[in-house]
């Protein structure tokens, strides 16, 4: 009896001993978030489909921390303190992230200590302009300014305008219950876009709904979307 | 005396010693392990060998395989899941950039040791050397081939490596080849080991002559169509070649391919042949895949046996419920997008008429009476509502409708309500469905028959079927041929290649020179190769699959137009469900109407994403070796 709390006594102690620190690690506590901006305007996104690559250099192997923006373009990476590399892969994007002579992203070098904020500056090829969405009677209308950013000889076509409702606040080609699609082609007049869609039976009934207006780019895979509405019905 | 007997032990042992101590230390310890055959002695037999390629030949790659389940048979919107853990199918929103990918070098090293201890091999008799070695080729090229297809080029390794131990592996580091040279090795390797493989015909699951040609006929058709249309997706491409193959390298492919592909058509590689051997010519299209004994169409399979071990689970999965052995089945429910993708036989287009021209609904005296005057590989590929099964008819139907348009259905198989004005309840559902959500019902209004085996237990747990995998078939050859032809403008050989395989589908008025389209290349190969793992690659290489399977939800409008345009969307799989009407003042009573339904489970729509088009590398792989450069687009 004597002995075993003894070997009791010695266990609590040595566990108490040994897993207080040395092989314990607090885990990152530095928050890393900002926006994509076009000249301080925010860069609206699909959700889940635009990625960003960080990485740490200097561990061995490297690959990257990698993660999507959100639909309002923002994003947020929890980080130890150190030196890091942010990046948007080739092709992701409805913009041009800055690149490097030989034509692949450049990056843009973080030191994180602490938390900070970085919002990311890059060039869409086009920006949505003053969109406006009301709904009345069964319907979502929405009308919209396109501003042609990247003229040079980059400059891409416009493959379609599309308005998408949803029942929920991630509005997008894969997320919608209605969408309204005009080609690009039968646009006539880029400052005055408008565009409307039926609302189809919520099931069950909600007095709101979502939408927003996205813009295809030809050759381009992700839209540029307007900033989320919600709706009264 | 005793001095005398000491002296006498001394020496006798002193001799002893000596004696035993003769043989060197080395020799005594150095024992040949009995359990473990050396090198030489593995390929001193030819039977030996043959185990030893057996091996090799078990980790072929295909997309889909009858022994790893039914799910990868059922992408693509091609058909529905019916496996509630499986609905994930049908709900997600887009594919992983990882997935299809493969990265299997433990494979080809195999595969390289197997080609140099053969070679170096001194018992074994050069026929069967040469025969060996050109096998082991055959299946390094063809794993190289299934490679390139899900992630373009990759290192090139031909020479097993060893590493040294001395800390640096940069020695070992290949850096991806071009996705050109890949296909410029595969078809340089059919060239070089055509000559030593049997001609023969009814050498199936061993590579063959006709094997390695229908693989370069393949690879040579693939490599030339994403020269020729990997110009409309520019951003599918790396700087380096590693993905997407230059404009101008098409022609020299396609006529490859159809070089290759004419050399089995005109039978230097043995008498293949399309199946014709039963008068119905649906079940006949349905015994390509079933037909063991003297079939001229498969050319390479993998095959299966009873009561061996080597059996597959995949009639178990897939056949019809009711009344099946164990009652088990189900899963695979075809879409009625490919339904209705099946030509009249006089080669239009059609929707399956559900309503005549003014909207009102058509009522059928038989169920199958709506999928008549159709290509019979609509009857050979799918189960069709009221088709025999096991001479057993199948019973899909939806539930009554009733003279106000209401419906009455129940919940369960073959739920029995009464029907009003009646007192007495009857069956208002069918035992094999469709029920939404009721897993293992035709959710879709069909079931699969393409590679369900009819053979008496092949649908039972304990028996299992042996019907064997088809990796290259004829038809396929033709169409490869077709395709080749198209492209090359000899559009009036590219119509009889196709005529050759639609004559045997039963669409006998010939297409003409002028009606061989892209689209119709493109139809050709979606209704003849359904199921057989091609969709996903197919569409890939012509760059359609963003475009198809473009992540918008389908209308009813989407699903009825465009039928036989390569464009057409596909995202979601419909179904086509029977009713029967019940209204005993009509004349039309008893009659079966048709209803278009989207299957509650399907919420999701398939998106092909630009990053789809070649699978991810994982980044332990690249962070190895750093020479690797990563896919686009992802």
């Amino acid at each position: 009896m004597k002995i075993a709390c003894f070997y009791i006594a010695l266990l609590l102690v040595m566990i108490t001993g040994f897993s207080c620190k040395k092989d314990n690690y607090s885990g990152p506590g530095s928050t890393l978030t900002g926006r994509l901006v076009y000249k301080g305007d925010a860069i609206n996104v699909e959700y889940n489909q635009v990625p960003f690559e960080v990485y740490q250099y200097g561990f061995g192997k490297t690959g990257p921390i990698t993660g999507t923006f959100a639909q309002d373009g923002s994003y947020s990476l929890l980080l130890f303190n150190g030196d890091y590399h942010f990046t948007v892969p080739n092709g992701q994007g409805p913009f041009k992230w800055k690149q490097t002579a030989a034509g692949t992203p450049d990056t843009t070098a973080i030191t994180m200590s602490g938390n900070q904020s970085l919002d990311l500056e890059v060039t869409p090829y086009y920006m949505v302009r003053s969109a406006q969405i009301t709904a009345a009677s069964g319907k979502v209308s929405g009308s919209c300014k396109i501003e042609k950013i990247i003229t040079d000889a980059s400059a891409k076509d416009i493959e379609a305008v599309r308005l998408y409702i949803n029942k929920t606040q991630f509005v997008s080609g894969s997320d919608n219950i209605a969408l309204t699609t005009i080609a690009g082609s039968s646009v006539t007049d880029f400052n005055n876009v408008n565009i409307s869609v039926t609302i189809p039976a919520l099931v069950p009934s909600q007095n709101y709904i979502f939408a927003r207006i996205g813009i295809k780019i030809a050759g381009v895979e992700d839209m540029i979307f307007s900033p989320l509405v919600k709706l009264s019905l | 005396m005793n001095a005398m007997k000491i002296i006498t032990t001394i020496i006798i042992t002193a001799a002893l010693f000596c004696a035993t101590g003769c043989k060197k230390d080395s020799d005594f310890l150095n024992v040949q392990p009995t359990s473990i055959l050396t090198n030489e002695q593995a390929f001193s037999d030819p039977a030996q060998v043959l185990s030893i390629l057996a091996d090799l030949y078990n980790r072929q790659l295909d997309f889909s395989s009858l022994d790893d389940g039914w799910v990868t048979f059922a992408d693509f919107s091609e058909s529905f899941p019916s496996e509630n853990g499986q609905a994930g199918i049908v709900q997600r929103t887009q594919w992983d950039f990882g997935s299809w990918s493969t990265w299997d070098y433990g494979y080809i090293r195999d595969l390289n040791l197997f080609l140099e201890r053969c070679t170096e091999a001194k018992a074994l008799s050069d026929g069967d050397k040469t025969r060996f070695l050109a096998e082991a080729r055959f299946l390094r090229a063809n794993y190289y081939f299934e490679m390139t297809k899900r992630m373009g080029g990759v290192p090139l390794i031909l020479k097993s490596l060893q590493y040294d131990f001395k800390g640096d592996p940069t020695y070992l580091q290949t850096a991806r080849a071009k996705e050109s040279e890949m296909y410029d090795f595969i078809i340089s390797e059919a060239e070089a080991i055509k000559g030593s493989l049997p001609a023969d015909v009814n050498e199936k699951s061993r590579a063959s002559k006709g094997a390695a040609l229908a693989m370069e006929a393949r690879a040579a058709l693939y490599a030339g169509s994403i020269a020729k249309h990997g110009v409309s997706t520019p951003l599918v491409t790396l700087p380096g070649g590693e993905v997407g193959i230059p404009a101008d390298m098409a022609t020299g492919y396609y006529t490859k391919a159809l070089n290759a592909a004419k050399e089995i058509i005109n039978g230097a590689a043995g008498a293949y042949a399309l199946y014709n051997k039963k008068p119905d010519l649906q079940d006949n299209f349905a015994n390509i895949f079933l037909d063991k004994g003297n079939n001229p169409e498969t050319i390479w399979i993998e095959d299966f046996k009873l009561k061996s071990g080597r059996v597959h689970g995949f009639t178990v999965s897939t056949q019809p419920r009711y009344g099946a052995e164990e009652e088990e089945g189900g899963r695979m429910n075809p879409s009625l997008n490919l339904v209705e993708s099946f030509e009249k036989l006089d080669n239009t287009y059609a929707p399956i008429p559900v309503t005549d021209a003014l909207g009102n609904p058509i009522y059928y005296n038989d169920q199958l009476d709506i999928f008549a005057g159709r290509d019979a590989r609509l009857g050979g590929t799918v189960i069709l509502p009221g088709s025999l099964f096991k001479g057993r008819k199948v019973d899909i139907w939806a539930g009554y409708q009733l003279a106000d348009g209401s419906i009455v259905t129940g919940d369960d198989r073959g739920a029995q309500k009464t029907l009003p004005g009646t007192s007495t309840p009857v069956q208002v559902v069918g035992f094999d469905g469709p029920i939404n959500a009721k897993e293992f019902t035709a959710q879709s209004g069909f079931y699969l028959r393409k590679y369900v085996d009819p053979t008496p237990g092949a649908g039972s747990r304990g028996t299992n079927s042996e019907v064997p995998l088809v990796r290259y078939r004829y038809a396929e050859v033709l169409l490869n041929a077709a395709e080749a032809a198209f492209e090359l403008g000899q559009t009036t050989d590219a119509a009889n290649y196709m005529n050759m395989v639609r004559t045997r589908a039963g669409l006998t008025i010939p297409l003409t020179a002028a009606d061989i389209t892209f689209d119709r290349i493109v139809h050709e190969r979606r209704v003849e190769l359904a199921f057989e793992g091609h969709i996903l690659f197919d569409m890939k290489r012509w760059r359609l699959a963003h475009v198809v399977w473009d992540g918008n939800k389908m209308t009813v409008t989407d699903l009825l137009s465009n039928i036989g345009q390569a464009t057409k969307r596909n995202t979601q799989p419909w179904g086509l469900w029977p009713y029967k009407l019940y209204d005993p003042s009509s004349p039309n009573n008893g009659k079966w109407t048709y209803k278009i339904v989207l299957p509650a489970l399907v919420t999701g729509a398939n998106r092909f994403r630009l990053g789809n088009y070649y699978s991810f590398i994982d980044d332990n792989t690249r962070a190895n070796n750093p020479k690797i450069v990563k896919q686009p687009n992802q």
